[in-house]
């Protein structure tokens, strides 16, 4: 009997058998949301018949494979999965080659491989969420008979080394062939392409680890193949193609060497080696091979020397030779100041007086800047960096300006620039990231910047409204009490007769409660601004002299649309009365529910932690929300579109991190504590401490009628009510790292390094939601100890796959502000660890977290969504206060019919 | 009992030949395929030919003893329709278990009475699981390529209901035949793979596709190697081919077949293509003359026949087939 190779075989319509003599298998990517902005568009107007035509393009472009991903928040990724692949297999010339389906929601791609005929592969598993998961979805891939692509992720997270990739390569394989039967044919590794060149340390051996990994895989796992997104690897190069063909020419030719055989290459980025130049050949493998310390700054050097060769072949021009405009306008654009005052001196001396080197060669320069961000070419955080070079150089001219007036005091009239604007975190409010950023992006576009600050009095925004004339006047807050404030602000204004637009941003602000309860207020334009790249283009529109009254019309005209449609819609809910909603509750069956005792009841504090305990707590993805910049750490760092801007940012972000963990310039505090409790009249929870109660949580209840099944939660269903005779616990705490933050933000501000001045607040803010995180998880394990036996890693704390909850007052399940009090009354926050209240109740400093603790394991979170006169009325009377004030903080969840 | 995995590397086995035709011989009526037991049934029954295992039982079980007779080894259970999906148009989903249950049930009886008698020549029985009438890959619409008129899971479950019949009817194999989209074929085999876990069994599975044309391809679109590749995640007994063609017009896709896979190969052709009248006219001698074709090349280890074949023609497929080897079978290299 002869012996037949086992080779990875695959069919569309037609066969792709992978030999070892087959070229590198290209699989075409432009068929995936992620990869391509233009697919994306297509599949979310539901163009399917043009989204064909990027297939077959594809296809007659020479790949050989079709990748499909249908992952993005705005699709129906399973829908759209099944309705794409439904009529790629209706057309011939593209289903003749196979399907790559890929996703990471195991949903899609079940539905994916339910409509193909051909054996198809999955992209991808992995050892992510363990063993079990992993094993299943094998499993059903086998009987799917689809191959399947395995990424070197396990559940402590992405191999980023060589030993890494192996053990994660050789785990998978052996459960694979060994536990399941996967034909080995049919495993295709994905094996992590990092970016190199990226100045850090950590990412110098990303493109030799793969390389080597891929060698012992192919060497020590027999059968299976090597895949990865090659273009990845020269992230570090974007924008000099020369460099990134050479550099993926360089990799792929290792790569294939050590025996990758399939993978996303652009074909129209790849130089052919042997026609790469000497000398650049020569740094690109010093990169690639980390053949030595300073192959990186060697390849920086040279790249330059490429773009400029590239564009002006005959010129060989250090950019230093370059017209001093020219010199400044790079210096503005890189962010980089090294040389700026040189060259700011010498405009100086070029022309008559100071003030032309601002409005001349300093604006022409921020001109450039401003283009840039506004077509999408630049990021916000080199933005804030380009403003951080622009107020050094003003800082510098200042006193030749000064002096100018002097000399010639009638020609020293102040320019206005663009125009001027007022921004302020409106009164009880402490939060001012976004309203900073927005600042900085304005005032690099010519606008004149009166920043108020934050817990600003309305009087006091009026009145300097008023005396400095502003042109518009931008509103910031984060908190829900603030939105009152804001429609407050907005009827002062049309009292006292403003003709200014109004600008409504932060975090609880939306489309929605601007058009229904500010802009009705207001005669005037109002603008909801949620990002910054926004703002430009709206105060620009809204100062237009030749048309902004038809653009302030379209905005009055949109509001009122939007208004009418929301009532429209809301009108068709229904209610249930507090009683019946009360009768609706979620049942937890308290005779056999388990409920631990905590091992340490009463209240303890935590005056001061060690910063580094917090770092590997820390959730990235909303620190780079809050530098606009979207999408999920780690995937954003290899991220096509933003993927350079967040390596650079966070780079920049573990500096400063790591200085002030070292020098530790934060303090981290908390206070915690654990207590019996019992429900009382169902929505009560009296907390008791050596037989009295000592406090008392009044909690919400949802009150939407809900299909047949679905209760009415409340936080207080999660703990046992009085007449079951069970004794049951709650806990409740805060915890702060904002002590020291606003010193160091006025320390940078006073050097204007707006950059690094944001930059702390947005790294204490995820501090203290990490302190949150480690607390959470000690209480769990420790304190009250009902999970010791818990072990998760960092990514599945964010996605909270453990056991209880943890919700925040002024937050969804219990939007009510006031039970803050609660929590620092018995707790003694203020006392102990110093957190105030402002009026509205926010936490001063404001990178603090507080709120509750419920272990039950029923316990899960929930949105509160809209509630009855009802309830409002009997909300006062439990909390004894008026009916007014209970209203005017219940405000955003009151149904409007 | 010899296990059929066995017999093969012995002896090319021979398949039987057409049910439909035989049954046309007997010209049933209305009232034939009603029997007692269905005569007020609302919705008319000829035609119904899967119904016949229980209205016209004896006539079924002679048909399988005349192909056993004539040397086949493996006869067909006269289940191609029996499934919830395909017995919808008679408004009979309800009787499928049941059908298919006493069509296995009939086949193995005939084929225990062989076996008894020839125990050096054991008779196997195949559970025939057709394609249905709708297809998972194709639209019924033109003017919407979109649409599909049966979903993955909706086969799923209708192939489970009919495995499980035949499985408790007795059948050794089980024969997914006539595969003219390859999605429905591998729905099929996904409700095989689920059931054979379940009941810890491990049934040997034929599968055989259908080129429906000159084209080479299936109606789906597939090439033959395509096809093969499709399919090849199950561990098979054998993968074929059968319907549409006669035995010369498979033999190139045969050849793709028998180079490229280390299961069996099995045939089963049409006696030729019809005529203008829908016959087929091909006789035993023509057919087997062909077959020697297959069997010189080394291209088959299973054959028999399909639309228009009788028990003449196995007859004289089965002795051609007695003179000659089977296909080698190259095992696939272990881990």
């Amino acid at each position: 009997m002869t012996e037949q190779h086992r080779l990875l075989k695959l069919s569309g319509l037609e066969p792709l058998v992978v030999t070892a003599d087959t070229n590198f298998i290209n699989v075409g990517e432009r068929t995936n949301v992620a990869g391509s902005k233009k697919f994306l568009r297509l599949i979310k107007e539901e163009k399917f018949e043009e989204a064909l035509d990027i297939a077959r393009h594809q296809v007659e472009g020479g790949a050989q494979i079709i990748d499909i991903n249908m992952d993005d928040g705005l699709i129906d990724g399973k829908e759209a999965m099944v309705k794409f692949l439904n009529l790629i297999v209706s057309e011939p010339d593209i289903a003749r080659v196979p399907i790559m389906i890929d996703s990471s929601k195991w949903e899609i791609i079940e539905a994916g491989l339910q409509v193909v005929q051909g054996k198809c592969v999955v992209n991808s598993i992995s050892l992510k969420e363990g063993e079990e998961e992993f094993l299943n979805y094998a499993k059903a891939i086998k009987r799917y008979g689809a191959a399947v692509i395995v990424m070197a992720f396990d559940e402590v997270g992405q191999a980023d080394t060589y030993e890494r990739r192996i053990e994660i390569a050789k785990r998978s394989y052996d459960i694979l062939v060994n536990k399941v039967k996967f034909p080995p044919e049919d495993i295709i590794f994905d094996l992590n392409i990092f970016p190199v060149a990226t100045g850090m340390e950590e990412h110098k051996r990303n493109a030799l680890d793969f390389i080597e990994a891929t060698a012992w895989v192919k060497e020590n796992l027999p059968y299976c193949s090597v895949s990865g997104g090659v273009s990845n690897v020269s992230f570090s190069f974007r924008g000099n193609n020369p460099v990134r063909e050479a550099m993926h020419s360089v990799f792929l030719y290792h790569a294939i060497k050590a025996g990758m055989n399939m993978g996303i290459v652009n074909p129209t980025m790849l130089e052919i080696y042997d026609d790469i130049p000497k000398d650049l050949l020569e740094r690109v493998e010093d990169v690639m091979l980390n053949r030595r310390d300073d192959a990186t700054e060697r390849l920086l050097d040279f790249a330059e020397t490429v773009v400029s060769k590239a564009k002006e072949s005959t010129i060989d021009l250090s950019w230093r030779e370059e017209p001093v405009q020219v010199r400044i306008t790079r210096a503005l654009v890189k962010g980089i100041d090294t040389y700026v005052l040189e060259d700011i001196e010498e405009a100086r001396l070029s022309v008559t007086k100071p003030i032309e080197v601002i409005e001349g060669h300093l604006m022409t320069g921020m001109n450039v800047v401003g283009d840039l961000f506004g077509s999408g070419k630049m990021f916000l955080p080199q933005v804030v960096k380009s403003a951080r070079v622009m107020k050094k150089a003003v800082a510098y001219l200042l006193p030749f300006i000064e002096e100018e007036k002097k000399k010639n005091p009638q020609t020293g009239k102040e320019t206005k620039g663009a125009g001027r604007v007022l921004m302020a975190t409106v009164k009880g409010d402490v939060h001012d990231i976004g309203k900073n950023i927005v600042s900085v992006v304005l005032a690099c576009n010519n606008y004149e910047i009166i920043d108020l600050g934050v817990m600003v009095a309305p009087e006091k925004i009026i009145q300097t409204a008023i005396d400095k004339q502003v042109d518009v006047i931008g509103l910031s807050g984060l908190i829900t009490p603030s939105l009152d404030e804001m429609v407050f602000l907005a009827k002062e204004m049309e009292r006292r007769n403003f003709k200014v637009p109004l600008l409504i941003g932060g975090a609880t602000t939306s489309k929605a409660h601007t058009a229904i309860k500010i802009d009705p207020q207001y005669k005037n334009a109002v603008v909801h601004v949620n990002d910054a790249s926004r703002a430009v283009t709206v105060v620009g529109d809204l100062l237009n002299q030749r048309n902004n009254q038809k653009y302030v019309g379209d905005l009055k005209a949109d509001y009122e649309k939007f208004r009418i449609g929301f009532h429209k819609r809301t009108k068709h809910k229904e209610y249930l009365s507090i009683a019946e909603a009360r009768k609706n509750k979620f049942q937890i069956d308290w005779s056999s529910t388990l409920i631990k005792k905590p091992n340490q009841l009463g209240v303890q504090c935590i005056e001061s932690l060690e910063l580094n305990v917090l770092e590997p707590y820390i959730d990235w993805s909303p620190f780079f929300r809050s530098w606009d910049l979207h999408g999920k750490y780690p995937d954003i760092l290899t991220d096509t579109v933003v993927g350079e801007q967040a390596i650079i940012l966070f780079k920049d972000a573990k500096k400063l991190l790591s200085t002030v963990i070292d020098q530790k310039l934060l303090k981290a505090k908390g206070i915690f504590g654990l207590f019996e409790a019992n429900t009382v009249n169902d929505d009560d929870i009296h907390i008791y401490a050596d037989g009295t109660t000592i406090g008392t949580f009044r909690t919400l209840r949802q009150q939407l009628k809900k299909h047949a099944g679905k209760p009415n939660f409340a936080l207080s269903d999660f703990i046992a009510p009085s007449d079951s005779d069970r004794k049951d616990y709650i806990g409740c705490f805060c915890v702060t790292t904002g002590f020291g933050t606003r010193e160091l933000a006025e320390r940078f501000e006073s050097e204007l390094d707006d950059y690094n001045a944001i930059m702390i607040k947005a790294l204490a803010d995820r501090l203290a939601e990490a302190f949150a995180e480690y607390l959470h998880e000690k209480i769990r394990k420790e304190y009250w100890g009902y999970a010791s036996d818990e072990h998760l890693s960092n990514e599945a704390l964010i996605k909270e796959s453990y056991k209880g909850i943890r919700p925040a007052p002024g937050y969804p399940a219990c939007p009510d502000h006031l039970e803050k009090l609660e929590i620092w009354k018995i707790l003694s926050v203020k006392e102990r660890i110093g957190v105030e209240l402002t009026d509205s109740l926010a936490m001063w400093p404001a990178a603090s977290v507080s709120g509750y603790y419920f272990g039950n394991e029923e316990a899960r979170y929930f949105g509160l969504g809209k509630i009855k006169e009802d309830q409002v009325e009997d909300f006062a009377e439990r909390k004894n206060i008026t009916l007014e004030s209970a209203k005017k903080w219940l405000n955003p969840n009151l149904s409007e019919d | 009992m010899k296990d059929i995995s066995e017999v093969l590397k012995d002896r090319v086995l021979i398949l039987d030949g057409a049910m439909g035709t035989m049954l046309q011989r007997h010209k049933f009526s209305e009232a034939d395929f009603r029997g007692e037991r269905f005569k007020d049934w609302p919705v008319p029954l000829q035609g119904n030919n899967d119904l016949l295992s229980l209205t016209q039982p004896k006539v079924i079980k002679d048909i399988h003893s005349y192909y056993f007779e004539v040397g086949a080894d493996i006869v067909e259970t006269n289940t191609f329709s029996g499934t919830t999906i395909a017995m919808a148009d008679y408004q009979m989903e309800d009787l499928v278990y049941e059908l298919n249950f006493e069509s296995a049930r009939i086949a193995k009886e005939a084929a225990d009475i062989f076996t008894e008698k020839e125990p050096e020549k054991p008779r196997f029985v195949a559970g025939s699981i057709g394609p249905t009438n709708r297809t998972a890959s194709m639209s019924p619409d033109v003017n919407d390529p979109g649409y599909r008129a049966v979903t993955f899971d909706e086969l799923k479950k209708a192939y489970a209901l009919q495995v499980n019949a035949l499985l408790d009817g007795g059948v050794d194999v089980l024969l997914v035949e006539t595969v003219f989209d390859t999605l429905n074929a591998k729905a099929a085999l996904f409700a095989i793979e689920e059931i054979k876990e379940e009941r810890e069994c491990n049934i040997p599975i034929m599968i055989s596709g259908t080129i429906t044309d000159a084209s080479g391809r299936t109606l789906s679109g597939q090439t033959a190697e395509a096809f093969l590749i499709s399919v090849s995640h199950i561990p098979l007994l054998s993968v074929g081919f059968n319907c549409a063609l006669g035995a010369s017009q498979l033999t190139p896709h045969l050849e793709v077949l028998a180079q490229k896979t280390s299961f069996a190969v099995s045939a089963h052709p049409n006696a030729g293509l019809p005529n203008p009248f829908g016959a087929y006219d091909e006789t035993p001698e023509q057919m087997a003359s062909q077959i020697k074709e297959y069997l010189e090349k080394g291209l088959v280890n299973i054959v028999g026949g399909c639309c228009g074949t009788t028990p003449e023609h196995i007859k004289a497929i089965a002795e051609i087939a007695s003179k000659y080897k089977p296909r080698q079978v190259r095992t696939i290299k272990s881990i």
